[in-house]
């Protein structure tokens, strides 16, 4: 247990420390050509730092070379989300044996009471013939997205970082999102029910879905801008037990996944042949999902853990 | 004194309800207040108490809604269509198609905002809206619809009340308002000209808005990728049979006003040979885009579209599916091809059946989609997996309804239910002699 955690922290920091230094990449490159055509003479100091480059090689880059690029917090607004990012996660069903961790974790920590998850596996068959497997499914997140098209209100809105979310102090619950959106990860909230005394009385924001959720609005996978903001990954990524789940940022081209591994997105989507759900409808999701083969455990061993439904854990009201 | 004339006023003119009238608003508002019962308890729980859920995300609500903008687009059709197409014999229907019109319309904006999870929210679609969502153009072209539908309600009523300001000194209030309303109509050349003028744009104008409503109302589901609502077909399909719907509900309502006002001389069995008639016509119309809307999609049975046609073909909902299509489309087709079929009882029925078909026939448009979205319905309570309307959505649905039919018995107790000054005009009877005792 301790050890777990121990690693899920680290992941966690390496996580961050990765940000970070692909954060600074652009900077650092900035300064490099400017250093090297500017002939600014010697400055140089002998101390270095190692940073990845977009292609994955590491090099040593002299420190002075660098500064640090602050975003700045208080240009950050919930409807822009972070500049210069473009989140997208991995979804790899070789390795998705029906834990459920991720829907657990996910209904923990946004509090979800109602009777639907955010987060749902689905028990997945192509044909007859083709062996069944297991898709972990959340909202796509995308660059097209159906119900920000049809949303009356700008109530669900995209966000420059390519997510999408919910304002549900404007959302005035007509569920056309619901019906328009193709994947049916929208949830509605029929009835105020009790989330806890500490996110009841909550600042609401955009950004942290489902703290406190509302009645008579729509809620939905928020793809964790709480968690990316601490830079930590969003909940399911760390709380699957299999790495199925890897998230990151397109425009770095690298995925990390629970036990902090990274990959670089390009070469894994072209290697193992990623697909993202329902692509003739245009949709263009952020969610890539890799086909289950040469699967980690088989189908069956999935079934134990399988329920027709199970209703999410509710806080008791007081 | 024109006895004629005065005979006609007499005739048309509205009169008090008798016990049989109030008893009919007693009975309307006993419903509309059991579903304000049940709507302050939605209002107060939350759409929890209906039977709808994530996945049957719509329900009889909307259904309704679309019913009710459906039958509003009947007054479009009998005052402005006909009357341009210089059609003569569909004036003393005018005046109830448009009563019909407005009610209905109104009740469809009700309707929606009941649907809607904050309603206390209403105004954010005037302070946030975004033209880019089809319920943007809906609120847009209903509220244009209403205007226009109230002006093309109120213009005819203009002669009509000044002639009715001097037929009712014995009710003084009511006189006073017919004086008001009447705008100081005094039938002279110039407002006679205005009058026509203006009925003439309205009459113009009111069609494109009217196809718009209608339309828009079918974009709201063919907008959506889903299986049976993804399709081009849908704006005409909607408003062919929002002429069905409507021209039924102006049957049922010209043969009850005539029955219960011996209004034979004006609603005459010919009316409601004609109206047999357009009825057929615009059933054939819809016959038409019914078959284009279900057969093309079994011809191709892509694995979707095919799941969804099974389920109203044969599965759980064939019963309903063969009632509404048979009992309020071929059957209502087959017996108004005869003469005898649109003889007032008979289409009365046969209307009544349109109706009522007409209602089911959106729930079915509506509900069934829902229930077969593109990943499977997993991980929900079984009781999501198919709706069934509660009994408090019952009762709110059926007090909007009651609402409609209320609006409707109102405005037939204070105006009249013919139109007189055109009924006058067309029979060649004018108020010859001054208003002197005889």
């Amino acid at each position: 247990m301790e050890k777990e955690k121990n690693s899920d922290q680290k992941s966690r920091r390496n996580f961050v420390e990765r940000g970070l230094k692909f954060g600074l990449l652009t900077a650092a490159s900035g300064a490099l050509l400017a250093k090297v055509f500017g002939k600014s003479g010697n400055t140089e100091s002998a101390e270095t730092v190692e940073l990845m480059s977009t292609d994955g090689t590491l090099m040593q880059v002299p420190a002075s070379a660098v500064s640090h690029a602050h975003e700045s917090k208080s240009a950050y607004n919930p409807r822009e989300g972070f500049s210069n990012r473009k989140f997208v996660m991995v979804v790899d069903l070789a390795k998705c044996r029906n834990a459920r961790k991720c829907q657990s974790s996910c209904n923990k920590n946004h509090y979800i009471t109602g009777e639907n998850a955010w987060i749902k596996i689905y028990k997945m068959q192509e044909s007859e013939k083709s062996a069944p497997y297991w898709q972990p499914t959340l909202c796509q997140h995308c660059d097209e997205p159906a119900c920000v098209k049809v949303c009356p209100v700008d109530a669900t809105f995209k966000r420059r970082d390519g997510i999408v979310l919910i304002d549900n102090n404007r959302c005035i619950g007509c569920r056309f999102c619901m019906a328009a959106c193709p994947y049916s990860v929208r949830v509605f909230n029929w009835s105020d029910s009790w989330q806890g005394d500490a996110v009841e009385q909550a600042a609401y924001t955009p950004d942290y879905a489902g703290v406190p959720s509302q009645k008579g609005t729509v809620d939905k996978c928020d793809f964790c801008p709480h968690m990316i903001d601490k830079g930590e990954l969003p909940h399911c990524v760390s709380a699957c037990p299999n790495d199925v789940f890897s998230f990151g940022d397109m425009y770095e081209d690298t995925v990390t996944n629970g036990s902090g591994q990274s990959f670089k997105l390009s070469k894994l989507l072209k290697d193992r042949a990623g697909y993202r759900l329902m692509e003739n409808l245009g949709t263009q999701p952020s969610v890539y999902y890799l086909p289950p083969s040469d699967r980690v455990v088989d189908f069956e061993e999935g079934m134990k853990n399988y329920t027709e439904f199970q209703s999410v854990d509710k806080p008791q009201e007081p | 004194m024109n006895t004629a004339y005065e005979k006609m006023i007499n005739d048309l003119a509205p009169k008090k309800f008798g016990w049989k009238g109030n008893a009919w608003v007693a009975f309307l508002v006993v419903v509309i207040l059991a579903g304000m019962y049940s709507y302050v308890q939605q209002l107060k729980s939350g759409l929890v108490i209906t039977g709808m859920r994530d996945y049957a995300l719509w329900g009889i609500y909307i259904s309704n809604f679309v019913f009710f903008v459906a039958v509003s687009l009947v007054g479009s059709l009998i005052t402005a269509i006909l009357r341009l197409s210089g059609v003569h014999w569909s004036t003393p229907l005018t005046r109830i198609a448009e009563i019909i019109a407005v009610a209905a319309i109104i009740m469809a904006g009700i309707t929606i905002i009941i649907d809607m999870g904050r309603p206390d929210r209403l105004l954010n679609l005037f302070l946030h809206g975004r033209l880019q969502s089809p319920i943007l153009w809906d609120v847009i072209v209903i509220t244009t619809y209403l205007v226009i539908s109230l002006l093309l309600l109120y213009y005819p009523l203009l002669p009509d009340f000044s002639i009715l300001k001097r037929h009712a000194d014995h009710q003084g209030w009511l006189s006073k308002w017919y004086d008001r309303l009447s705008l100081n109509w005094s039938g002279n050349e110039k407002q006679v000209r205005i009058h026509a003028i203006s009925l003439q744009a309205l009459s113009i104008m009111i069609i494109p808005v009217a196809f718009a409503i209608h339309t828009v109302t079918a974009w709201l589901f063919e907008t959506t990728y889903r299986p049976g609502w993804d399709s081009t077909n849908f704006g005409p399909y909607f408003i062919a049979g929002a002429f069905v719907a409507g021209s039924g509900a102006v049957v049922v309502v010209m043969f009850v006003l005539r029955k219960l006002y011996s209004l034979e001389d004006y609603i005459t069995d010919d009316h409601f040979d004609k109206m047999g008639k357009v009825l057929v016509l615009l059933c054939l119309l819809y016959l038409y885009f019914n078959i284009n809307e279900y057969l093309i999609p079994t011809y191709k049975s892509t694995k979707e579209e095919a799941m969804h046609l099974q389920s109203l073909f044969k599965g759980e909902y064939a019963v309903l599916f063969w009632t509404v299509i048979i009992g309020g489309l071929i059957l209502p087709v087959i017996i108004l091809l005869f003469r005898k079929g649109r003889k007032p009882l008979p289409l009365f029925l046969v209307a009544l059946a349109v109706v009522l078909g007409a209602w089911w026939k959106r729930y079915l448009i509506v509900i069934p989609t829902l229930s077969h979205p593109f990943l499977p319905i997993e991980g929900v309570p079984q009781s999501w997996h198919h709706y069934a309307p509660t009994l408090m959505e019952w009762s709110i649905t059926a007090a909007t309804l009651a609402s409609a039919l209320l609006i409707i018995t109102l405005l037939v107790r204070f105006l009249p239910i013919v139109p007189i000054y055109e009924t006058a005009e067309e029979r060649g009877l004018t108020e010859t002699s001054q208003p002197t005792c005889s």
